[in-house]
């Protein structure tokens, strides 16, 4: 495989001659790199310049770092990148035509000269850039705006190479094959609880995204010690989850089984929807919990420790509760808010809020994804989250298992 | 006909060893005014008797490396690339070689910025070509510039050794296709380059290197150059050209000698272009 890191040099003048050139090539093999005549022009006379522009690989940034420290002072210079392209928006909720189209990969974009971080990093946005020409950031389509200046075309702009944030963060450091069923549970639990104790060290949050068979299967509790261990900092799900733990916490059900016994209960089909009638007849989730109505579970510790939640909606929900946001756009808006400051996310067994998620999220944000179908976790990833790391297993057994990890002391 | 030499020169009046940006300089070990104006006045006094005619600029309160004119620019027909220098107590100089190639009908002209250059210091033609030196004071890619500018071949030569630190200080030019210069300033790059387009190259011996011999005045078949390099002298008395001895011993404490003093106006004997009229 070639090496990852890549910067274009160029070089003028009488290179040949003064050997120049080939000293530079020189210099990149002995310090390891590797390098790719992408144009050569030769003088055609004596006192005619010649000009080269030279691809630099290397494995490392550092190494390329090095590289180009070491060849710049004989004249190999930086390809000078002019400035990116944009066009002002014709109209509202779409791009101009030749869009630059987002990855979730960090991305620089040349502004007044200089390399400026694209904000909000998203895949499949486009990338406006602010009045002011200072600063860019990813826009949904949807969110564009008449006169919005959108990046087009690809000059100007760069995408690091996701390895080197790997790296950075070092999460994940021994989980090499990213889905496996055939994988020692115990290992992968510890690598998850350890990236989220990284996580809080760092004072970035961990996000959950969980599926209501996180409550079917008993993990309801388990989470909600999460929650009040401060390990979840911040929880995407929809209506079934909340609906299915707050109905344990009323009656003790989940959609009418009972947690405890595992068997259906008299009327029990009823629970779920009494519930929903009951928050909506409060005025919603904190309403229940100040008037002391709902005293445990996900969403009442949610509520306890201001854990921030977005519910979306589905179009097969029941009821729905008043916190579900029912407008897909802004369910989107309101996840995407809760993104910033988060440095990890813990999926659990949910499939389509999963991936939802996952192109929200920048590809620097670790990914852990637990789901009983394999498919799961290989959809996210082929759909481009790739920072994903996948576990195959049933929800209640690998919470516990989390919970005694993080337990343990460190 | 080539016209007579002409020498730019700047008395040391206010010359001293005040700052150290070269391996040469220390301020504890001071020069001695009055033998350094000594010895300043001997090397002009050589040059006039050669037939120089040595022009002369105001020496500046402050500005003790005034008296090293080869430092000011490039001078090419009648165009003066004016130096960036590297350091900026010798930034200060510019205005004042400005002033005077302005005023003395040179059309004076400048490098981009962000790039530095320190004019006949690190830049020697030989031939048609312009050898120029690199890393420590001038850029690579600042020569490249002289040379579109110019429109002429130049050959960046990396200087190795902190020592030797402009190119006048290990290789000097002595006709077209003749130069003296010491080996081991260069890598093994820069060597094959002078070897290649350099048909006659005479070595100086580490020794006399040290002593600043590469840093000569070359006026006709005249060779000025500091004391006590028995071997230069005797190479080049060898090679057909006359040495003349000049000790510049105080100079050489601030890391120059005969050349550095002196800046040629009228382009130096192995200039292919002295002499030409420009197209």
């Amino acid at each position: 495989m070639s090496a990852p890191h890549v910067e274009y040099v160029e070089m003028t003048g009488h290179i040949v001659d003064s050997l120049l050139l080939p000293k530079v090539l020189d210099a990149i093999l002995s310090r390891g790199g590797r390098y790719n005549i992408e144009t050569l022009r030769l003088g055609q006379r004596q006192d005619d310049p010649s000009f080269v522009r030279i691809e630099v690989r290397a494995d490392t940034p550092e190494k390329l770092e090095a590289i180009l420290a070491d060849i710049h002072p004989h004249g190999a210079v930086p390809r000078d990148a002019g400035d990116c392209s944009t066009v002002a928006a014709d109209m509202d909720g779409a791009f101009p035509d030749g869009f630059y189209c987002s990855t979730n990969f960090r991305t620089q974009v040349k502004l007044n000269g200089e390399w400026v971080d694209v904000e909000d990093q998203e895949m499949d946005c486009g990338i406006a850039v602010d009045p002011e020409g200072g600063a860019a950031r990813c826009v949904p389509m949807t969110a564009v705006k008449t006169g919005d200046r959108v990046l087009v075309g690809r000059a100007g702009t760069r995408v690091l190479p996701p390895e080197s944030e790997m790296r950075r963060h070092e999460l994940f450091e021994f989980m090499v094959s990213p889905v496996s069923s055939e994988r020692p549970k115990a290992v992968s639990v510890r690598e998850i609880a350890g990236a989220m104790r990284k996580t809080r060290a760092a004072g970035d949050r961990v996000l959950a995204v969980l599926g209501p068979a996180v409550v079917h299967t008993g993990g309801a509790e388990l989470v909600a010690k999460l929650v009040r261990d401060g390990f979840i900092n911040v929880l995407f799900a929809g209506n079934a989850l909340a609906t299915h733990d707050m109905e344990q916490a009323f009656y003790g059900t989940s959609l009418g089984v009972s947690l405890d016994r595992g068997l259906p209960t008299d009327e029990g089909h009823e629970h779920h929807l009494r519930t929903i009638n009951t928050i909506r007849r409060m005025g919603g989730i904190k309403n229940a919990v100040d008037a002391g109505k709902l005293k445990s579970g996900i969403m009442f510790e949610c509520v306890k420790r201001s854990v921030p939640y977005v519910l979306a909606g589905s179009i097969r929900d029941d009821g729905p509760l008043p916190e579900v946001v029912t407008d897909t756009l802004a369910a989107q808006d309101a996840m995407r808010r809760l993104i910033p400051g988060v440095g990890f996310c813990l999926m659990v067994a949910t499939t389509l809020h999963s991936i939802a998620v996952g192109n929200l999220l920048p590809a620097w944000v670790k990914v852990a994804c637990v789901d009983i179908s394999p498919a799961t976790v290989t959809k996210l990833m082929d759909r481009g989250s790739t920072q994903t790391v996948g576990i195959v297993s049933d929800a209640e057994p690998f919470i516990r298992a989390l919970v005694n990890e993080l337990d343990k002391p460190v | 006909m080539p016209s007579q030499p002409r020498i730019l020169m700047c008395p040391p009046d206010h010359y001293g060893i005040e700052y150290e940006i070269n391996p040469w300089m220390n301020r504890s070990l001071g020069a001695v005014a009055a033998l350094a104006f000594r010895q300043w006045q001997h090397l002009h006094d050589t040059l006039t008797s050669l037939g120089v005619t040595v022009e002369l600029m105001s020496p500046q309160k402050g500005l003790p490396d005034l008296v090293f004119t080869a430092n000011a620019g490039l001078v090419f027909h009648n165009t003066f690339i004016s130096s960036r220098f590297r350091h900026e107590v010798r930034a200060k100089e510019s205005p004042y070689f400005d002033a005077w190639f302005a005023a003395n009908g040179f059309a004076v002209a400048h490098m981009p910025e962000n790039s530095f250059h320190e004019g006949a210091g690190d830049s020697l033609f030989c031939g048609d070509t312009l050898f120029a030196g690199y890393r420590t004071r001038s850029d690579a890619s600042a020569h490249q510039w002289v040379g579109k500018t110019l429109e002429a071949r130049v050959l960046p030569l990396e200087l190795v050794n902190p020592r030797f630190y402009h190119l006048d200080t290990c290789f000097c030019p002595i006709a077209p296709g003749e130069a003296i210069y010491f080996p081991d300033a260069f890598d093994t790059y820069g060597k094959r380059v002078l070897h290649t387009h350099v048909p006659k190259l005479i070595p100086v011996v580490e020794e006399e290197a040290f002593r600043f011999g590469c840093n000569a005045v070359v006026v006709g078949k005249t060779v000025v150059h500091n004391s006590r390099c028995p071997r230069l002298t005797e190479d080049l008395t060898r090679a057909g050209y006359r040495a003349i001895e000049v000790e510049l011993d105080e100079f050489l404490k601030a890391g120059g000698s005969a050349k550095c003093l002196t800046l040629r106006l009228d382009g130096e004997e192995a200039a292919a272009w002295r002499g030409m009229q420009l197209e």
